[in-house]
């Protein structure tokens, strides 16, 4: 199967401005633009799936201003992610406090173990990289974003 | 520095992936090995049991249970959430560095409670000793496995004692079928027997050498390698590469304690290991070692010459011993000869029994790993597979990865079965007019049925003998680390 990063995200689930201040109205911004390209079928139960993992995990922000709020659900039709970028930052728990404002909203189907999956998990690890990173704040539009996260992920 | 490293998250999509990469990252900067098992939704594959056991250190970045952690028991380890493997991966990995060199009392894997088992000194260090030996036989077990099954197959192809009388390469010069004289299977047959034969030529430098890698990583496998192969040129058998294996991870150690600095520092690793590494280990096993077992191995055979005469049953038992002690070994190899030369002399009771006693401990092994598989790790699942084979081909060395592994409980077992399968082959009065090729010579064999009645008893007194001492070995173990090792050992 031909896979592509465009399976999984696209400018239509990312927002370089997001206008949510804290994490539950990030997270929900987030979800709706992945429910509205058709990716969530149903955004609360979605959204309180991420929630709880949040709490439960103490939130998923840290050091290097990264968030990662993420949840199986099966009110995800398919495997995604949406991505926003905040000026201010928003607080997601990380350890010494900083703000993240780079987020990573990942919706996974329940049972979900296919390539799409592993997909996701490598940009995950790419976001360990720095220059990543940087390439995300420095992109001008979602499309330039999703572009560079082509390049990165894409083999 | 060799680490290993199992990352989780409940998810099993983000956050055990990012451990993981970040983890490798940081490792990579400091000039370390690390290979990570991601417990996640990719479903990244196991790490290799091999490579567990040449580890110097395990980190859990985990926010669920981690799989199977048994697997880790007796490496040091550190603990963390997954955030903090992302956020502070390098500290992690010099805390992984630090817990590599405490002492083994502190912060090992428990495959049981959180609390802190009550680790011994002693068994901590009889473990890290085991851990070493792993690492050296499961590099060995492909030349075993390989060489012995080539060999076998040399054996059925060309016959037992044709192939073996044929010297396929001669000085240099490749002989053909028509330079020798002989049919072309039993020409093909010596092939594979010969190549079988330079496989078997590197099991004890293999064992030595990744003996010492595990205990020193790449600067301990060339003093080990060449203290293998002296080992085996001096007639030392696996013991003695063991012994080599030892030394040299020993010798490069100590060498790396030295305090120096600059280009000095620089040359170490180039130079001065390999140099000096292999020169001590060199002398000591050619001067230290290699003198008295010459001498011993002298006494050996006039001592047991001395013993013809007397009481058949007693000879049948000392055979036994001696033939399953060191598989190749110099006891081994006195017994051998012992027998070659009673066969030279008309007396084919002694070869028979030679045979028989070399002959269960790979059958037996290979029993033994069907019987308790879960006492065995997968290397040696599928060294017992070949072990059939190579049992059923008087083939001994298939023993010798069990018995590396775990000399004290697997030695005595073959003993006891080699023994009593001698003097059962004394008893049914066989006899054998061949020096080797075990099944495949059925047919030079005297009373052939009773003589594998006799093979069948030792091969299963010895299966039951190795297991038993197993077991006895996991209670106890159990007793020191927890309760997960009896659920195990039941």
């Amino acid at each position: 199967m031909n896979i592509s990063i465009d399976d999984v995200t696209g400018p239509e689930v990312v927002t370089i401005d997001l206008a949510a201040t804290d994490a539950p109205e990030a997270i929900a911004e987030l979800a709706g633009l992945l429910e509205a390209d058709g990716r969530v079928t149903d955004r609360d139960t979605y959204v309180k799936a991420v929630l709880a993992r949040e709490e439960e995990t103490g939130g998923t922000g840290m050091e290097s201003g990264i968030a990662i709020p993420h949840a199986k659900s099966p009110a995800v039709a398919r495997p995604s992610v949406a991505f926003g970028r905040s000026a201010t930052g928003i607080d997601f728990g990380a350890e010494d406090g900083t703000k993240a404002d780079l987020i990573f909203l990942i919706a996974a189907p329940e049972g979900a173990d296919d390539v799409h999956v592993t997909l996701l998990s490598r940009l995950a690890r790419r976001l360990i990289h720095e220059s990543f990173r940087s390439a995300l704040r420095a992109a001008d539009s979602p499309e330039a974003l999703v572009a560079s996260i082509k390049r990165e992920v894409q083999l | 520095m060799k680490l290993v490293a199992v990352t989780s998250c409940p998810t099993g999509i983000a956050h055990s992936e990012m451990a993981a990469e970040a983890l490798e990252v940081a490792a990579r900067e400091k000039g370390h090995e690390i290979e990570v098992e991601v417990q996640g939704a990719a479903g990244a594959p196991p790490l290799d049991p091999q490579v567990i056991a040449s580890a110097a250190a395990v980190i859990f970045a985990v926010d669920a249970m981690v799989r199977d952690k048994e697997r880790f028991e007796g490496l040091p380890a550190v603990e963390v959430r997954t955030r903090e493997a992302i956020d502070r991966a390098a500290q992690l990995i010099d805390q992984a560095e630090a817990a590599a060199g405490q002492s083994p009392a502190q912060r090992r894997v428990s495959a049981a409670t959180p609390i802190a088992p009550k680790t011994t000194e002693a068994t901590g260090r009889g473990e890290k000793v085991r851990r070493w030996f792993m690492t050296g036989v499961s590099y060995m077990i492909p030349f075993v496995v390989g060489g012995g099954i080539l060999i076998a197959l040399g054996f059925t192809i060309g016959g037992a004692v044709e192939v073996a009388d044929i010297q396929v390469i001669d000085e240099g010069q490749i002989q053909f079928p028509g330079d020798l004289d002989v049919g072309f299977a039993t020409w093909l047959g010596a092939l594979s027997f010969t190549i079988g034969v330079v496989a078997f030529g590197m099991l004890v430098p293999i064992l030595a050498g990744f003996i010492a890698y595990a205990m020193a990583d790449r600067p301990g496998i060339a003093p080990g390698i060449v203290g293998g192969l002296i080992a085996q040129q001096i007639g030392a058998g696996f013991l003695g590469g063991m012994v080599a294996g030892l030394l040299a991870g020993a010798s490069v150690n100590m060498m790396k304690r030295i305090p120096v600095k600059g280009t000095l520092k620089r040359m170490m690793p180039i130079i001065v290991y390999p140099l000096i590494g292999t020169l001590i280990v060199g002398v000591v096993m050619i001067l230290v070692v290699g003198e008295p077992i010459t001498a011993a191995t002298d006494r050996m055979t006039d001592w047991l010459d001395g013993m013809s005469g007397s009481n058949q049953i007693l000879l049948g038992v000392i055979i036994g011993l001696m033939m399953a002690f060191d598989m190749g070994g110099p006891v081994n190899k006195v017994a051998y000869s012992f027998g070659i030369l009673a066969l030279e002399a008309g007396n084919l009771e002694v070869m028979a029994a030679v045979m028989a006693a070399g002959m269960t401990p790979p059958l037996g092994l290979a029993l033994a790993t069907v019987l308790r598989p879960h006492f065995y790790n997968e290397s040696e699942k599928q060294a017992g597979e070949a072990a059939w084979i190579m049992g059923a081909s008087f083939i001994t060395e298939g023993a010798i990865p069990f018995a590396a592994a775990d000399p004290l409980r697997v030695i005595p077992s073959l003993m006891v079965g080699s023994a009593l399968t001698g003097a059962l082959s004394f008893v049914f009065n066989a006899t054998l007019r061949a020096p080797h090729g075990g099944i495949f010579v059925v047919g030079l064999i005297g009373n052939w049925v009773l003589y594998l009645v006799a093979i069948a008893i030792g091969t299963v007194v010895t299966a039951l003998a190795v297991n038993a001492l197993k077991a006895f070995h996991r209670t106890e173990a159990a007793e020191a680390v927890g309760r997960k090792e009896v659920v195990l050992g039941a």
